[in-house]
């Protein structure tokens, strides 16, 4: 027995194991069928400034009319120039839309019929010092696609990272399944965490999902230590998982990468070319089809829903149904999302509805009349809030969807009544929106935890 | 329904700004949300789902899980007074008695502190909260049978105000609110309220021969002081001779006098089922709670120096309020401990004062009410420490 376990001790001292137990999976109705579907191509593709979070000031670098290539700049942020925001597609800048006191709200692109992308030289990673490189990408567009622990903005080219992290796996509503998406792009995968390495002065940690078999496009990656979390959402959260390898303390600075982003930097290392084409997967219970579609980021996502509504009254979202953001049916697909979710909107009264016993409306709790911990099948859910605001009442229920030794109630009690210190030493650095998407959810208060994390974040960030 | 949600859009422009009735807006708005759940939807930005439980249906829930032990308190007020006064009845005849003698309590507390909680949201323009729908049961149920109602009404209006509303209404309270209508009753009008005689309404009957209206506690204090007999043999000979003696299957069932709804203790384990099962309480201060009477109990066997001491623990979890304080007053989310190692704490803490106020104190023969008060006051402190702990934990993780 010892034998057997130091035979693995070289492997497994380098990775770890992390079961997780709290947390809730949510089961919804329109899961996208493994296959690509044959929508019609999108037409116009926007880059919206406030997708990227802590996007300070940002300054368009192109005019209405004018042409550009897949990887021309757009616009930076004149708090951070190095890094700039790239065009997706080629084609011609049709509109600059900002909205009340000029702020820029999206810069439209029409897309050429075919793709051409702006040429760099590929990267020769042995002959690069860390700067160089970090200076590389950050002017290739791929840089956006590394984020900053804690707050969660757009990582500054100039730190280094004590580690970085990917969670190679997803565990939202509906979530795109990267084996899938990814298929075939193993060598831009590769690539991407030799580049990540360098640029950190820890480890890359590659975190995959433990409850089944590794798939083919992870498991065969080098140079990143292979993690393995196993548990109900949000064990695919990278937050979590920093929090169970690395936690990130006062002065910490960690770098987190989806797998897109990776497999986009490390096509640019290869290839020298922005390519911001992806896999996204189109979901929902509104949907006749829910499938995968080949597009790129920022598509206009009217072409996969119109004409594949199965009801009138519905809602877009770019992203989950947990941390998504709601769109119009001509809306474009955010930067970092790799999903569109369509569900009803549920903005409809129904009478003694907080009472009445039901088994097909999705909850946590098991209160009164609420039955649906007895039905495993999908649940058809809406956006109608179920419940007024209210203070904080119930306890312990925050606690049982956050894999974290994180105090929830009392972190976002500290940054109501914004106390820097309670803020800090509760952690605030350790989580962004996604990380409390869940507690959000079960809220029976129904107050808007994400957005109050992003408040306190700030407080952190600008005082 | 179609004519109703009509009804409520015919009147929704006098409660709008400019209307006439502006000021009352929370109102329509309160009763509205409880005809029809909202057509409030998620924001843009976050989660664009939410729970389909909200705070109205874990209130609610609550309020279920106390109705056994409203209906059996209802029961037993009856079957009290006609043991007491020596006439047969049928269950009929005491539940009509008994009800006679719990409705009105019930409907002041409801009308009395709903009153108060609108006209603080009127003027503090807050939306109606739905805790008092807890609150409103639970000072009906620990009040004894035939309290005078402006009593009742005095103390409902004392717990909404000074328990609740002075600290920003539902969801800040420190106390617990049913709780503090009791001890405000307690302190200002005992007579009321303890003793002998409050707890068996024998109307313009008089009691038959034998029969004394003491509690289950004011016999096992006695019997301690005395030190004449043990105190479970004095439970057990106790108004014996007309069948109503407090052995401790009959504490357990709760046909015993005392507040309304607190005699038996299979209800309030029935409503702990309930309460556990959906989640809505928790577990771990009831589990707690039980412990640490037991433990408490058992402590003072070790060093019993009278009858009440060497009672065997268990006595405690049967006799007067322990079980209904411990599953709806202890486990109140607001005013207990809000950390789950806290939970624990409190909870313990509140089983072992209650035995030691019972045991020790000649001036309150229940400790329940107390215990929970005292520790409604601590539990910001013991969470302060657990909270410190999980602080502590994230600090030296930072230096290794």
């Amino acid at each position: 027995m010892e034998r057997f376990s130091k035979a693995h001790s070289s492997k497994t001292d380098m990775s770890k194991i992390v079961k997780l137990k709290k947390g809730f999976d949510i089961n919804m109705a329109g899961k996208a069928k493994q296959e690509l579907a044959d929508f019609a191509p999108a037409q116009t593709f926007a880059i919206k400034p406030t997708d990227f979070i802590g996007l300070q000031r940002p300054k368009v670098l192109v005019n209405e009319g004018d042409t550009v290539k897949a990887g021309t700049p757009i616009l930076i942020d004149k708090a951070l120039d190095q890094v700039i925001y790239a065009a997706p597609v080629s084609g011609k800048v049709v509109e600059i839309k900002r909205g009340d006191r000029r702020k820029l709200l999206e810069v439209k692109i029409l897309a050429d019929a075919t793709i051409t992308h702006e040429q760099f030289a590929a990267v020769d990673l042995a002959s690069l010092d860390r700067d160089a490189l970090a200076a590389t990408l950050a002017a290739s567009g791929t840089w956006p696609n590394i984020i900053q622990r804690p707050y969660g903005i757009v990582a500054n080219p100039a730190d280094t990272p004590k580690s970085i992290f990917i969670s190679a796996f997803d565990t939202n509503p509906l979530a795109p399944d990267y084996a899938f998406t990814l298929k075939g792009q193993e060598k831009y995968l590769q690539a991407g965490i030799e580049a990540l390495a360098k640029l950190t002065s820890g480890k890359v940690h590659l975190n995959v999902d433990g409850s089944k078999a590794v798939p083919a496009i992870f498991s065969d990656l080098k140079g990143a230590q292979m993690n393995k979390f196993s548990g109900p959402h949000p064990a695919g959260n990278v937050g979590v998982q920093i929090h169970h390898l690395d936690p990130i303390n006062k002065g910490d600075i960690a770098w987190t990468v989806s797998p897109v982003g990776l497999a986009q930097i490390g096509k640019f290392i290869l290839e020298g070319v922005f390519d911001a084409s992806r896999i996204i997967a189109v979901t929902g219970s509104e949907l006749t089809t829910a499938a995968y579609v080949k597009t790129y980021s920022g598509a206009c996502v009217s072409t996969f829903v119109k004409g594949n509504l199965n009801s009138g009254h519905v809602r877009v979202i770019s992203g989950n149904v947990l941390t998504g953001e709601k769109i119009a049916l001509e809306g474009f697909l955010g930067f970092y999302s790799s999903q569109i979710t369509v569900i009803p909107e549920g903005d409809y009264e129904e009478f003694l509805g907080w009472i009445k016993p039901t088994a097909s409306k999705l909850s946590f709790s098991r209160a009164l009349g609420i039955f649906s911990f007895l039905n495993k099948g999908e649940f058809k859910v809406d956006t109608n809030a179920h419940g007024e605001e209210r203070p904080f009442v119930v306890s312990g229920v925050f606690e049982k969807v956050l894999p974290m030794d994180i105090l929830p109630t009392y972190l976002f009690k500290a940054i109501v009544t914004e106390d820097f210190d309670e803020m800090e030493e509760l952690g605030l650095y350790e989580i962004i929106e996604e990380d409390v998407a869940l507690c959000e959810f079960v809220d029976p208060s129904k107050n808007d935890l994400q957005e109050l994390v992003r408040s306190g974040i700030e407080l952190l960030m600008y005082s | 329904m179609k004519a109703l949600q009509n009804l409520f859009d015919k009147l929704k422009p006098n409660f709008e700004k400019g209307g006439k009735w502006e000021k009352f807006h929370t109102l329509y708005e309160g009763h509205r949300t409880i005809a029809f759940a909202p057509d409030l939807t998620t924001k843009a930005k976050g989660a664009q789902i939410k729970d389909a439980v909200d705070l109205k249906r874990v209130m609610i829930t609550v309020v279920i899980a106390m109705i056994p032990a409203l209906l059996f308190g209802v029961l037993n007020v009856g079957y009290q007074h006609f043991l007491a006064t020596g006439q047969e009845a049928t269950v009929m005849d005491k539940a009509l008695f008994g009800a006679m003698a719990v409705l009105p309590t019930l409907i002041v507390s409801y009308a009395v502190g709903l009153l108060t909680e609108f006209t603080f949201c009127v003027i503090r323009n807050h939306p109606i909260s739905e805790g008092y729908l807890v609150s409103g049961m639970l000072i009906a149920l620990v009040m004894p049978p035939f309290i005078p109602l402006w009593q009742v009404a005095l103390a409902t209006i004392f717990a909404v105000v000074i328990g609740k509303e002075v600290f920003g209404g539902t969801g800040m309270n420190i106390l617990n609110v049913a709780m503090t209508a009791r001890a405000f009753l307690y302190f200002a009008y005992p007579a009321q309220i303890s003793g002998d005689q409050v707890w068996t309404y024998l109307s313009d009957a008089t009691a038959v021969d034998g029969f004394s209206g003491a509690t289950a506690l004011s016999v096992a204090y006695n019997a301690g002081v005395d030190g004449t007999h043990s105190v479970v043999e004095a439970l057990s000979t106790h108004n014996a001779g007309i069948g109503g003696d407090y052995s401790f299957m009959n504490l357990f069932m709760g046909w015993v006098p005392g507040s309304i709804g607190e005699t038996s203790t299979l209800m309030a384990l029935i409503g702990a089922v309930i309460l556990i099962g959906t989640g809505v309480a928790s577990w771990k201060i009831i589990v707690s709670g039980f412990a640490g009477a037991y433990i408490m109990g058992f402590v003072m066997n070790l060093f019993a120096v009278n009858e009440y001491m060497a009672m065997p623990p268990q006595y405690h979890w049967v006799m007067g309020g322990l079980a209904f304080g411990i599953v709806f007053m202890a486990t109140d989310p607001v005013s207990a401990a809000q950390t789950e190692t806290g939970k624990w704490i409190y909870g313990l803490l509140i089983g072992v004062l209650t035995v030691i106020i019972r045991v020790t104190n000649p001036a309150y023969p229940e400790g329940i009410m107390l215990a929970v008060l005292f520790m409604n006051v601590f539990a910001p402190l013991i969470d302060y420490y657990v909270v410190k702990a999980n602080k502590t934990r994230r600090l030296q993780r930072a230096t290794v």
